[in-house]
């Protein structure tokens, strides 16, 4: 059951790396981490890789494989032919710290900037009533699991490190509008999505909805209708573009 | 080398650890938070189920005391009462806050929170989002410490004046003045740079110990650190002989064996057959329980629409029952062709129910092992998932016996006895998190002075944290892991024996030594062989205390299976085995204590008919006493 196969992986630390070639044993049923965890424990014991849950619940164990961004615990080694080399390096968007280990301190940051949940000063805890279907969009984009792949595959800051100041990322823009569509959050959200965290920059291209391994709709169910909404106070070309896009699909 | 003062450390950013450390700013006083992984990362993030608590949102019937009875029933009556009481009658308001503090849990029609069936739960009282409550509970509380830094950063201008999270940093080793905590040591992941806390008061909140075994729901966080800092610094471990084996690991791809599958799958209908298709926990019934468990599958199945009028299936029946009653059907040749026995939601329920109350275990089982759960069944067997056993502290304050030491959640033991009912941890790091928060704050303020840690405790907590860099050509760490993984999962296990615990001691005493002269090659750079290393030195030690006291403990409770003392015994419920380590560090010992009788007014809830099950003819005759005079 088991094969050799071929891997190669980014090692490096302190801005220097390559990747190194490496022949490793593979057994039925076993992810891309499971081979790094194998490279660990009878090659490279000090390759570094970040992981928990080894479930596709954590969002700790981001990488890239064969340049797409993918949790390693839930890409199957059964997806790749047994004579394929497959390359394994870290994300891109983020400094390296070692091998597949980034400094993601970026999303900390911007979750800090998005000003938490406000609630009506009048309502006590056990006092709160919200139906089913009113929590659900807010639910979906709770479902993220922070594993950062949207930040790191947007264009807007993927190859534009100027931008970064300026734009909190999709995981944060779908924060704003998480509270935004809370039942019970009182505070008035749009304007500084769009001035303060960089809404206006994205262009609806999609791809961070299509990396999110949580299949949340970040584009369409969060994104568009923001800015849908923000544009009732300010012109904005790709809202247009963006439910004509909405409407063919759908 | 870095050094930074505190009011508070609170070691773990889990549940616990988050709620603890909330309190403890809001308190006022200067925390830190340390933990091994990312921010948001910790272990309660997997947790899918549900927070226990009794809101009776979904039947009215329920209050603090039908689950301060079931918690106690669960734990087989070895639980520490008061924390059991605590627990009961907190719950609520720990969950209405996280609502406040910005949670989405799941809704009834009238708008409250919902509420799921969970084994040993007598009515439906897990609040939960779908099958990711843990991910809801942990996001709440990480964006109430970031509302706090918020807060600060107005009031300050620095967010991190009064709490700041100090991620992917281990602490190897609790500083102390005297008798008095004094302060931590630890290192960065990222740069293998030294780190030192001085504060007065630090709180263990570092989860559990399942990477002690191979097959478990555990990541690698859980190489008990804390219950080894704990016993390191002079604190006790009570009730580690209790293991809990979640009865639904999933079996298959081998490299996914252990891997949790929720109980609401049970809680939500699901039932489990062997490979002769028989709902064979109907045979498992044991005699304490006989009572409350339906007996047909007739009167099962309708039990999901009216519980008034039946009773619970057996399937719903407490973790250790279930999971033992699976071990024994795969003995007996009647498990699943990979190795377990066969967990069917899929003739249950319609398919978008299936996906709409358990996204996760589609998800999970769809990616990783080419199941489709709505169109067949699953299959699972028993895996190691949480320990019941932990530091002995006072339930009211969370303080160990060493001044300045607090424990709360996974770590702390007492509260949840020889098993622990599903969805009472959640709730239990809420409630615990926020009263060994505030512990730590009462204590520190009540101090004259602030200790200093002693000279030289350093200089050798650096030392020991070097040695396996520092050494050429040892053993790789990975070899000796693995050689204890397999011998606790064998020896140790689900069912045991003397013989076998005996064995399992000599192994851990060679794989301590082995340990002394591991190698670890490349640089402190993130280097996940030196921290495994470094680990070592707690998985032995816990190891060996839970081997220690399982050995000791010559009775059958909860998650303590002797197969050469298949029975419950009276005279063992009167005992707790506290485990200490001996001076010199290299291992630990074990004492038997007296087990606190129930206060009175808590004991009378119960119907003697039950009591006379777990209580000797003593106990018996003080709650004759006690019901007299109420
Ligand atoms: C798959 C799974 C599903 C579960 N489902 C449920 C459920 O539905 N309901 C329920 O009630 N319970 C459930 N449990 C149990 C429950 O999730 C755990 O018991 C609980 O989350 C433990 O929380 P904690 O706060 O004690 O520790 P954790 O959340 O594990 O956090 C431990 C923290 O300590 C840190 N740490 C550890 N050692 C060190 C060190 N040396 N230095 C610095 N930091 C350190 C870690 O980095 C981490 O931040 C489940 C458990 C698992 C594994
Ligand atoms: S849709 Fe917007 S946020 Fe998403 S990747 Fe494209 S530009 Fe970035
Ligand atoms: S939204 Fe999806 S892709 Fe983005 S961080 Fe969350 S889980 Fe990851
Ligand atoms: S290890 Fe948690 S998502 Fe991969």
């Amino acid at each position: 059951m088991g094969y050799k196969a071929k891997f190669r992986v980014w090692r490096g630390e302190g801005g220097e790396g390559r990747l190194e070639d490496f022949t490793v044993e593979v057994n039925e049923g076993e992810v891309v981490l499971d081979v790094i965890h194998r490279l660990q424990a009878t090659q490279t014991p000090d390759l570094a890789v970040r992981w928990n849950c080894k479930a596709g619940k954590c969002g700790s164990c981001s990488m890239e494989i064969n340049g797409k961004p993918r949790l390693g615990c839930m890409t199957r080694m059964s997806t790749f032919e047994e004579d394929e080399t497959i390359t394994v390096t870290p994300l891109r968007t983020f400094p390296v710290i070692k091998d597949l280990v980034t400094d993601v301190s970026f999303n900390y940051q911007k979750a800090r900037e998005v000003p938490s949940f406000t609630p009506p000063a009048d309502v006590k805890p056990g006092e709160y009533r919200m139906q089913q279907i009113d929590v659900e969009r807010s639910q979906e984009f709770r479902k993220c699991i922070e594993c950062y792949m949207c930040q790191n595959v947007c264009h807007v800051i993927r190859d534009h490190e100027e931008n970064k100041p300026n734009f909190s990322g999709p995981r944060y823009l779908m924060r704003i509008a998480e509270l935004d569509m809370h039942p019970y959050d009182v505070l008035d959200r749009k304007e500084s999505a769009q001035e303060d965290h960089g809404l206006s920059y994205c262009n609806i291209t999609k791809c961070c909805t299509e990396v999110c391994p949580e299949h949340i709709k970040i584009t369409d169910n969060a994104l568009i209708p923001m800015k849908e909404r923000v544009v009732d106070r300010k012109y904005d070309p790709l809202v247009w573009l963006g439910s004509k896009i909405f409407k063919r699909q759908h | 080398m870095e050094r930074h003062e505190y009011d508070v450390v609170v070691i773990g950013a889990g549940g616990a650890g988050l709620r603890a450390a909330i309190e403890a700013r809001q308190q006022g006083k200067r925390t830190a938070i340390v933990c091994k992984s990312l921010f948001g990362k910790a272990h309660t993030v997997m947790a899918e189920g549900g927070a226990a608590a009794a809101m009776g949102n979904v039947n009215p019937n329920d209050n603090w005391m039908v689950h301060f009875r079931d918690t106690m029933r669960g734990g087989k009556f070895l639980n520490n009462w008061r924390m059991a009481e605590l627990h009961a009658k907190e719950a609520p308001d720990r969950v209405w806050e996280l609502e406040a503090w910005g949670a989405l849990f799941d809704r009834t029609k009238d708008g409250k929170i919902s509420q799921r069936n969970f084994g040993g739960h007598e009515y439906p009282r897990l609040a939960h989002v779908g099958d990711r409550t843990g991910l809801e509970m942990i996001r709440t509380l990480q964006q109430r410490v970031v509302a706090l830094q918020q807060e600060d950063e107005k009031l300050h201008g620095d967010p991190e004046a009064y709490i700041k999270v100090f991620a992917e940093c281990t602490i190897t080793r609790l500083l102390k003045d005297g008798d008095a905590i004094a302060g931590a040591f630890g290192y960065w992941r990222e740069t293998g740079d030294f780190i030192v806390f001085d504060a007065p008061a630090v709180v263990l909140a570092t989860g559990g110990i399942g990477k002690s075994f191979v097959v478990t729901s555990n990541s690698w966080e859980y190489t008990g650190d804390g219950h080894a800092l704990a016993m390191l610094a002079g604190a006790n471990l009570i009730n580690m002989e209790f293991i809990q084996f979640h009865p639904t690991g999933m079996v298959w791809p081998p490299s996914v064996r252990g891997i949790l599958v929720t109980e609401s799958v049970r809680g939500d209908g699901g039932v489990l057959r062997n490979s002769e298709g028989r709902r064979f926990m109907f045979d498992y019934i044991p005699d304490v329980f006989k009572d409350k468990y339906a007996t047909t599958e007739e009167e099962a199945d309708r039990w999901y629409d009216d519980q008034a009028g039946n009773r619970r299936p057996p399937e719903l029946l407490p973790r250790d029952e279930v999971a033992r009653a699976i071990n024994s059907e795969v003995k007996a040749g009647r498990g699943s062709p990979q190795g377990g026995v066969f967990l069917d939601v899929s003739t249950r329920l319609p398919a978008a129910e299936i996906i709409r109350r358990l996204p996760s275990m589609h998800h999970q089982f769809k990616e990783l092992a080419d199941v489709d759960i709505t169109k067949e069944p699953m299959q699972v067997g028993p895996t190691c998932h949480y320990v019941m056993g932990g530091v002995e502290v006072d339930a009211d304050t969370g303080a160990a016996s060493v001044p300045g030491l607090f424990a709360a959640g996974e770590v702390s033991g007492g509260m949840h006895g020889s098993n622990r009912l599903g969805g009472n941890s959640l709730s239990d790091l809420l409630v615990f998190g926020r009263r060994a928060g505030a512990g730590a704050a009462a204590y520190v303020d009540g101090l004259a002075r602030r200790p200093a840690a002693a000279a030289g405790l350093v200089e050798e907590a650096r030392a020991e944290a070097l040695a396996p860099l520092e050494r050429t050509g040892g053993e790789n760490p990975y070899e000796v892991h693995h050689e204890l993984q397999r011998t606790m999962n064998d020896l140790v296990g689900i069912i045991r024996k003397a013989e076998e615990i005996s064995e399992a001691l000599q192994v851990v005493e060679k794989l301590k030594e082995r340990a002394r002269h591991t190698a670890s090659s490349g640089s402190r750079i993130y280097n996940p062989g030196w921290h495994l290393a470094i680990d070592l030195r707690n998985m032995l030690l816990v190891s060996e205390a839970v081997a220690k006291a399982a050995l000791l403990r010559e009775e059958s409770r909860g998650g303590h299976t002797r197969d050469d003392y298949p029975g419950m015994s009276p005279e063992w419920r009167r005992k707790l085995l506290r485990v200490a380590v001996t001076p010199d560090e290299s291992g630990v010992s074990v004492e038997e204590r007296v087990q606190p009788s129930m206060r009175s007014d808590l004991i009378s809830l119960f119907e003697r008919g039950e009591l006379e099950k777990y209580l000797t003819e003593e106990e018996l005759a003080e709650y004759d006493a006690a019901v007299k005079e109420s």
